[in-house]
């Protein structure tokens, strides 16, 4: 049985149905990420989680133990919030203290918890100060030291690091990563961050509308997206969609992506799609990433399915490390991921390589991945 | 899924009494507070209305007669002059007050050295009680000691000021005794709804070539509008509901000569025990500010747009 | 925001200034005139009185007519001054004002922070109760203070001023904790505070500036009252303001306008005081009860 169980769950909220059934598995010590847009019904998840939400249907499964009807305070869950929701009168130490004192831990147990938690997060120098005299990561931490005092069963985060600048996201990031390492503790993690979900997940469950759309590791996710949404919503730059059609039969099926007025390009079918699955006309839509489409010198040695494309450039954006070249190809703009040192030109014709192995193929009907 | 089925289906641990009584504290707590509302306010209200239907005299009558009250009411000519005085003193009073208030206002936002000294001179006499304005205004504004004698005294020996026992006059002393206490409050909402404009869009202006006289004109007034109606609505609440400054500066006299709703409802009811009459008066005046009232706070309560 | 000239030649810049100086005075001096008045005549014995100019400072200041106001001024047949007459208002107003900030707190957090179905017309009726002329209650509650026992006394002008102070003290608490985050009672609840805990350490703590701010405004609105007390208690149990039009307007023997005048500022000084002290939270309430938030 998993350690988190949601099951089969729905939350209405004045005629509106938030979430449409969920069903999803955390092991202990699994780190779970719900990602999705804003309005996907995340939160409103991490909540019935937590037990700030009343659930309309389904069931909320903790260690065993249905805890839909049990108080938030019962749960034994610690939450991290986007506001970090310090206690604006208390200091950091009555912050952190304050669950424990709430449940009748005595004096000297709860300055000893204390004092962990704060030797953990490096926040010792800051235990009498207020929460208005914290920087964000500081108070960021305190937030952390709070929901890590508890030893509770299930950490649950919403949004933690969207109020800090770029530098200290990738800082704490990482450090939430690590302190999942240490602990084992198991982790719920709500964002709208498809880095933060790929980055910190050993879980992720892709949401849209109240729908879990897939939920796998990041690198199913990744590499195997179920169909367009979770495909466009992950990955940045965004993986390439590029409608075409089957061309040929059994054995012999191609991928044709029409180019106004010049001769259709012609992909090999990747192999991550069973041609039976095919038939001859079939409308479908390519996906592959930047970093499949590269220049012949960059090719994967091992990749089976590669095909060549002579292209003209339309962009070159350098950033450093990569370089990303933008061409139009079946009237969509194509970007590919060259290496930096490659002389590609605006205007002039590129060759590209396109690693079909790591291709998938959706159906531009029903917007599934064709397996 | 898969074949293994759990030995063990999940416990379902059932919330306790304590969770079911945690659950409705919020509202045993308020319930108190909306109980005394409803039987205070609305109760007391319904009450009144019923007996305006009455004709309770010195004690209530429980007997419902009808409209008689209120024709009882619109014929008496005393409810004509507390009308009539109500609409020259509301006009007055609400026209001066913002006129007033928004000049001080406007001049206050001059940087203007002695501000933190000026701005509670304007406003003490909010503070003050209705009765000791009152007081003060019909000391001040007395024919035979006050005002009327001091000018007399440093030359003016023509000097005619009695409006506080002129039948007709007497109602402006109303109207200046309630502007003195008012208008440093309107000037505060006025002065709080200019510091809230973007100063870049006055620098803007200035840089369009506008003067300051056009700047007011075009930009501020017209950017002060929710200021405007939040004073109009104040003040004109304030001034049905006015009673007490009335009775201290002129008891509602002379003769009749500054009745006022309130005024008149009180004497109906409690000295002339002419209940149902008193009541059919309070009704309207209910109806009055219910008028001016419930679409503001409308407005004011809406969700705002996000 | 503020529209420093600039353009403007310097020399009518400075008469311009002069102008608004000017004005600005001119207004402050009426403004203080009917105070002043009032002051120096308490302090002048009524033979300077009548024949000396009202402007005119006091020849010897005394605080006789305070004394006579305070102690000894009948008002009715009663001649033992005013000072029975503050000290019902002190009794009314410190409960009334402690009652009703408490049940205002209480109403703003639920409102807010434990909002159920129906929170809008809940919190639309009590707001409403604000405005309504007092005159459409005046007969009902007239008779039920009578019926339990309690028309011409302190405890029943505390009930009234509870009940109509009510809709104000909850609309301040609503406005103020509105702002509050709701993250902070979510967390509050994980960490396993009940109800009342979290109101008492995570909402109370941070509620210094409305309380200030509710407890002036009920302060100064019910000491200044005089329709409910003059309708409720006008005998013994008077508040200050009935005794004060009480004394004033008694037609009995000689007009004793120094006496008049020092208990107005018997009746004045508390609230004038408190202005004072804090003029910045009164005029706070002043706004927060005229427009919303």
């Amino acid at each position: 049985m998993s350690f988190l169980e949601i099951r089969d769950l729905y939350k209405t909220i004045g005629g509106v149905n938030i979430l449409k059934g969920i069903d999803i598995e955390l092991d202990k010590g699994g780190f779970l990420v719900l990602v999705g847009p804003s309005g996907c019904g995340k939160s409103t998840l991490l909540n019935t989680v937590a037990g700030l939400t009343d659930v309309t249907r389904g069931e909320v499964v903790i260690d065993g133990e249905v805890v839909n009807d049990l108080h938030p305070s019962k749960r034994d869950i610690a939450m991290v919030f986007q506001s970090y929701a310090l206690y604006p009168n208390m200091t950091v130490e009555g912050n952190i203290a304050f669950a424990l004192e709430m449940r009748g831990v005595p004096k000297a147990d709860r300055d000893e918890a204390v004092k962990a938690a704060a030797k953990t997060l490096q926040i010792e120098h800051l235990l009498k100060r207020r929460p208005s005299q914290l920087s964000g990561g500081q108070r960021q931490r305190v937030a952390m030291g709070r929901a890590l005092v508890r030893k509770p069963r299930v950490f649950l985060f919403d949004e933690p690091l969207s109020n800090l600048d770029a530098k200290l996201r990738v800082e704490m990031r990482a450090e939430i990563k690590r302190l999942h390492r240490d602990t084992g503790a198991t982790i719920v993690y709500v964002t709208h961050d498809q880095i933060e979900a790929m980055t910190m997940a050993t879980k992720i469950a892709v949401m849209k509308e109240g729908v879990v759309q897939q939920v796998g590791t990041p690198d199913e996710i990744y590499r195997m997206p179920s169909n367009l949404f979770v495909a466009d919503f992950m990955g940045s730059p965004a993986m390439n969609l590029l409608e075409g059609r089957i061309a040929g039969g059994d054995g012999t099926a191609r991928i044709q992506l029409t180019r106004n007025g010049d001769t259709p390009v012609e992909l090999a079918v990747p192999p991550t799609v069973r041609e039976t699955a095919l038939r001859d006309g079939q409308p479908v839509i390519l996906g592959i990433r930047p970093e499949a489409i590269t220049d012949t010198g960059l090719t994967d040695p091992r990749a089976k399915a590669v095909s060549i494309v002579h292209a003209p450039v339309d962009l070159v954006e350098p950033t450093g490390s990569d370089t990303f070249v933008v061409t139009q190809l079946a009237g969509k703009e194509v970007t590919a991921r060259v290496r930096s040192d490659v002389a590609a030109k605006a205007g002039e014709t590129f060759e590209f390589a396109f690693n079909l192995d790591r291709a998938v193929v959706f159906d531009p009907a029903t917007t599934e991945r064709l397996r | 899924m898969t074949l293994t089925v759990d030995a063990v289906e999940p416990v379902r641990r059932k919330a306790g009494v304590l969770d079911r009584v945690r659950d409705i504290l919020p509202k045993i707590v308020l319930a108190p507070s909306f109980a005394l509302i409803l039987f205070f306010v609305y109760g007391f209200i319904l009450w009144t209305l019923y007996l305006s239907f009455t004709n309770s005299r010195i004690l209530p009558i429980y007997e419902i007669v009808g409209f008689d009250a209120y024709i009882n009411l619109w014929s008496q000519p005393n409810w004509y002059m507390a009308l009539k005085n109500l609409a020259i003193f509301g006009t007055l009073y609400i026209g001066l007050c913002i006129a007033i208030g928004l000049l001080l206002a406007i001049l206050l936002d001059q940087k203007i050295r002695g501000e933190g000294v000026l701005r509670p001179i304007f406003l003490y006499p909010m503070a003050l009680s209705f009765v000791v304005t009152g007081t003060a205004w019909k000391w001040f504004l007395n024919p035979g000691l006050g005002l009327e004698r001091t000018m007399q005294q440093w030359g003016f020996e023509n000097f005619q000021f009695d409006w506080l026992t002129s039948t007709d006059m007497a109602i402006y002393c109303v109207v200046i005794a309630g502007v003195w206490q008012a208008s440093g409050f309107v000037m505060a909402m006025f002065l709080a709804g200019l510091r809230g404009i973007d100063g870049e869009i006055i620098k803007a202006a200035q840089i369009d070539g506008a003067s300051s006289f056009s700047i007011y004109r075009r930009i501020v007034i017209p950017l002060l509008r929710p200021a405007f109606l939040s004073a109009v609505i104040v003040l004109a609440h304030m001034a049905i509901k006015s009673y007490d400054l009335v009775i201290a500066l002129t008891g509602g006299g002379p003769g009749n000569a500054t009745e006022l709703p309130s005024t008149f409802m009180y004497s109906y009811t409690f000295t002339r025990s002419q209940m149902a009459v008193g009541s059919a008066s309070a009704i309207m005046m209910l109806m009055g500010i219910t008028a001016i009232i419930v679409p503001y706070l409308y407005s004011e309560l809406r969700e705002p747009a996000r | 925001m503020s529209t420093a000239t600039a353009s403007v030649s310097p020399g009518s810049a400075r008469a311009a200034r002069f102008v608004i100086y000017g004005l600005l005075l001119l207004f402050a001096f009426i403004y203080l005139l009917p105070f002043f008045v009032m002051l120096v005549t308490s302090l002048k014995p009524l033979a300077e009185i009548r024949s000396g100019n009202m402007l005119a400072l006091p020849q010897s200041p005394s605080l006789d007519a305070w004394a006579k106001a305070w102690g000894t001024a009948c008002i009715g047949v009663d001649c033992s001054g005013i000072k029975g007459y503050f000290w019902n208002s002190i009794r009314m107003v410190v409960p009334a004002v402690a009652i009703s900030t408490i049940l205002g707190a209480l109403n703003g957090y639920v409102l807010t922070k434990w909002r159920f179905p129906g929170h809008k017309l809940v919190f639309g009726m009590m707001l409403f109760a604000c405005f309504i002329p007092f005159q459409a209650v005046l007969i009902p509650m007239a008779r039920v203070l009578g019926i339990i026992g309690l028309a011409n006394t302190t405890s029943g002008l505390i009930l009234v001023h509870v009940v109509y102070g009510l809709g104000f003290t909850t609309l301040f608490f609503r406005n103020y904790y509105e702002a509050f985050p709701d993250e902070l009672i979510k967390a509050a609840q994980i960490d396993g505070a009940g109800f009342f805990r979290i109101f008492w350490r995570i909402l109370l703590p941070s509620s210094g500036p409305i309380i200030v701010v509710t407890v002036i405004y009920q302060f100064t609105n019910i000491w200044n009252d005089f329709l409910f007390g003059v309708s409720f208690a006008s005998g013994g149990g008077a508040p200050m303001t009935v005794a004060l039009n009480n004394l004033v307007s008694s037609s009995t023997g000689v007009k004793e306008y120094n006496v008049d005048m020092a208990a107005a500022m018997f009746a004045a000084l508390p609230t004038l005081i408190v202005y004072v002290v804090a003029g910045r939270y009164f005029v706070r309430g002043l706004m927060a009860g005229a427009v919303k938030g």
